[in-house]
């Protein structure tokens, strides 16, 4: 009698971890036929995009697309390429100094102003960017920085909002006598900073480095409203110039898929050589937030 | 003696730093970046963001007050307005909830003992990592009429799949399938909640004579509400400043089915030059997106559960 009543217990629970796979395997397609299309449609010849039922292994393999993608003499993807870099590289270290220091104030040192200016710091990221962005806008326009990398990046070395909140969430969890037996042995308010909490905080700078160049490398809205000319472009407004350039006519799937995949690499890349950071990023953010 | 040591510390470090003004001094300066930051980013533009909104400004001339002439052309005139806060607000009703259950509903099954969890997580998460322009390609080319692949995997089973972004009645729901290709993020977040829960609880009510659906309704869905709530809340900020998915791809249409909020924003700053007129729709978004987080911060007193808080009457 008791035998049966595991035994049926046990067969239920085969079943429900059956259903699990069988969900967890239906939903992981919905996740990763994007990514197979996209890789297969990037490798066929022009004439095989447009067939219906598509073929999921090109035949041909046509390898050269993503040369052609990079080399179109309307879009010259090097110059993209150079000018997001340059934005992210240093947008990412302009906005680690500028918060880290932030950070490292309101958790550490003691000054009048700091309860209530924390309090401001937390209403501003709620601030939707919307209401800021005309005026902003206008006052790069008035100092002649449009259609240069400028309002791209000097804004980092500001500070934001959220990455300030990070560091400090994180600053405050180091034992504060670390900073006294630097100051005994002569540390000041700088070096306490630089040879022990940024050291010691490693990893929230890793997870915040992630998260900024994400998202430079994917930004669309500020480079389309501040670069005009093509020699300035970033990625993002290089894609569009080829899906613009193949919307007078046929679209060049093959090509835009090769591009976008091109475009996307870094950002996988980066995914899974650091997946701890950006899930620690997330959870951070999402839970203690 | 450790004590005493590290009261002697304590006693060295105060007399180092010396004075409580220079620390202030220091303070100020370190977070100086921010202070600057705040009133040249944030504080200034606000205050001239207000004052344009009662103005008529194209950039070349200086601005011309019109008193709540934008206001009321926004009321009167503008009927693209109210389709943009539609189509918005659709969007996020529909995209919002749909996110929530099933970042949720993934989260509890991955927060079981499966095999190969890394490997589940990092497939789910992995669209939520990418974005952007090139993400906003390759949905146009999936909801492709005739050789995209949601129509292949539609007519797989049997049904003829609409044009989608070139229809007014699919082009919205196709970004709303969109949306949810990103869902890992909720869902990672879900579990870190999941995680958090203490086993002591499930312990305690299962000795307790609970059942598994009482342990999921009185111990999991509260001890992770507020993390449901947080996703809900950057949620509404999100969707209603949806840009990107919507110019690329639809560019607001067909006949403005997708025409959100931001996009009628960017075409009266940016293409039309009606810099005064585009500073009155941001604060209507602001005020939008204003209302609609208070109205979840209300509602949350009944249904987010923190540990700790007294239940109130």
């Amino acid at each position: 009698m008791r035998a049966g009543v595991f035994a049926s217990k046990r067969a239920s629970r085969t079943a429900a971890q059956l259903i699990t796979y069988l969900l967890l395997a239906a939903g992981a397609i919905f996740m990763l036929f994007p990514f197979a299309w996209m890789l297969s449609s990037s490798l066929k010849e022009a004439g095989d995009v447009l067939k219906f039922p598509p073929e999921w292994i090109p035949s041909p393999v046509v390898w050269r697309n993503y040369i052609d993608a990079m080399t179109l003499d309307y879009a010259p993807f090097g110059i993209f390429f150079k000018n997001t870099i340059i934005i992210t590289f240093i947008a990412v270290f302009g906005q680690l100094l500028s918060s880290s220091a932030v950070g490292y104030s309101f958790a550490r040192l003691r000054w009048s102003g700091r309860g209530p200016l924390f309090i401001v710091l937390l209403a501003t990221m709620m601030l939707p960017y919307q209401v800021t962005l005309i005026p902003v806008f206008i006052l790069f326009k008035k100092l002649g920085w449009v259609d240069t990398l400028l309002p791209l990046t000097v804004p980092a070395f500001f500070g934001d909002a959220f990455y300030v909140f990070l560091f400090r969430q994180f600053m405050m969890t180091i034992p504060t006598e670390m900073d006294d037996a630097a100051r005994i042995d002569g540390c000041g308010t700088a070096g306490i900073y630089s040879r022990i909490i940024v050291p010691l905080s490693t990893p929230v700078l890793l997870t915040a480095a992630i998260f900024i160049f994400l998202s430079q490398w994917n930004d669309f809205l500020g480079p389309l409203i501040y670069l005009n000319s093509t020699h300035n472009y970033t990625l993002s407004l290089g894609l569009r110039i080829v899906q613009g350039y193949g919307g007078y006519g046929v679209q060049r799937w093959h090509l835009l898929m090769a591009a976008s995949l091109i475009v996307m690499s870094p950002v996988l890349a980066l995914f899974f050589l650091a997946q701890r950071y950006f899930i620690q990023g997330v959870v951070i953010s999402g839970v203690k937030g | 003696m450790a004590n005493a040591i590290s009261l002697r510390v304590k006693i060295a470090a105060k007399r180092r730093i010396g004075s409580p003004q220079r620390e202030n001094l220091a303070g100020w300066l370190w977070a100086s970046p921010w202070i600057l930051g705040f009133f040249i980013f944030i504080l200034g533009p606000m205050l001239v963001s207000v004052y344009l909104s009662f103005t008529n400004y194209a950039v070349i001339t200086p601005p011309k007050w019109i008193g709540l002439g934008n206001y009321r052309f926004m009321v009167q005139h503008d009927e693209s307005v109210l389709q943009a806060l539609k189509v918005t607000t659709i969007y996020a009703v529909a995209s919002i909830p749909l996110n929530l259950a099933l970042g949720f509903m993934l989260a509890l099954l991955l927060n079981q003992p499966i095999k190969g969890l890394p490997m589940w997580r990092t497939v789910y998460y992995l669209p939520a990592v990418v974005s952007g322009v090139a993400v906003a390609l390759l949905w146009q080319w999936i909801f492709n009429t005739d050789f995209g692949l949601a129509n292949w995997i539609l007519g797989l089973v049997g049904i003829k799949g609409p044009s989608w972004l070139l229809d007014a009645h699919w082009a919205l729901p196709a970004l709303i399938v969109m949306s949810l290709w990103g869902v890992g993020g909720g869902m990672i977040i879900n579990l870190a909640g999941l995680q958090g829960v203490p086993t002591q609880l499930y312990e305690s009510a299962e000795i307790d004579g609970a059942g598994a659906t009482g342990r999921f309704w009185h111990i999991t869905v509260p001890m992770v509400s507020p993390v449901i709530f947080f996703n809900l809340v950057m949620g509404i900020i999100g969707a209603l400043q949806t840009f990107t998915q919507a110019f690329i791809m639809t560019n607001g249409g067909p006949r403005e089915a997708t025409y959100f909020f931001m996009l009628h924003l960017y075409n009266n700053a940016f293409l039309y030059l009606k810099m005064g007129y585009a500073a009155a729709l941001a604060w209507v978004l602001f005020f939008y997106i204003l209302l609609l987080s208070l109205l979840v911060i209300r509602s949350s007193a009944a249904w987010v559960y923190y540990e700790g808080e007294l239940r109130r009457g």
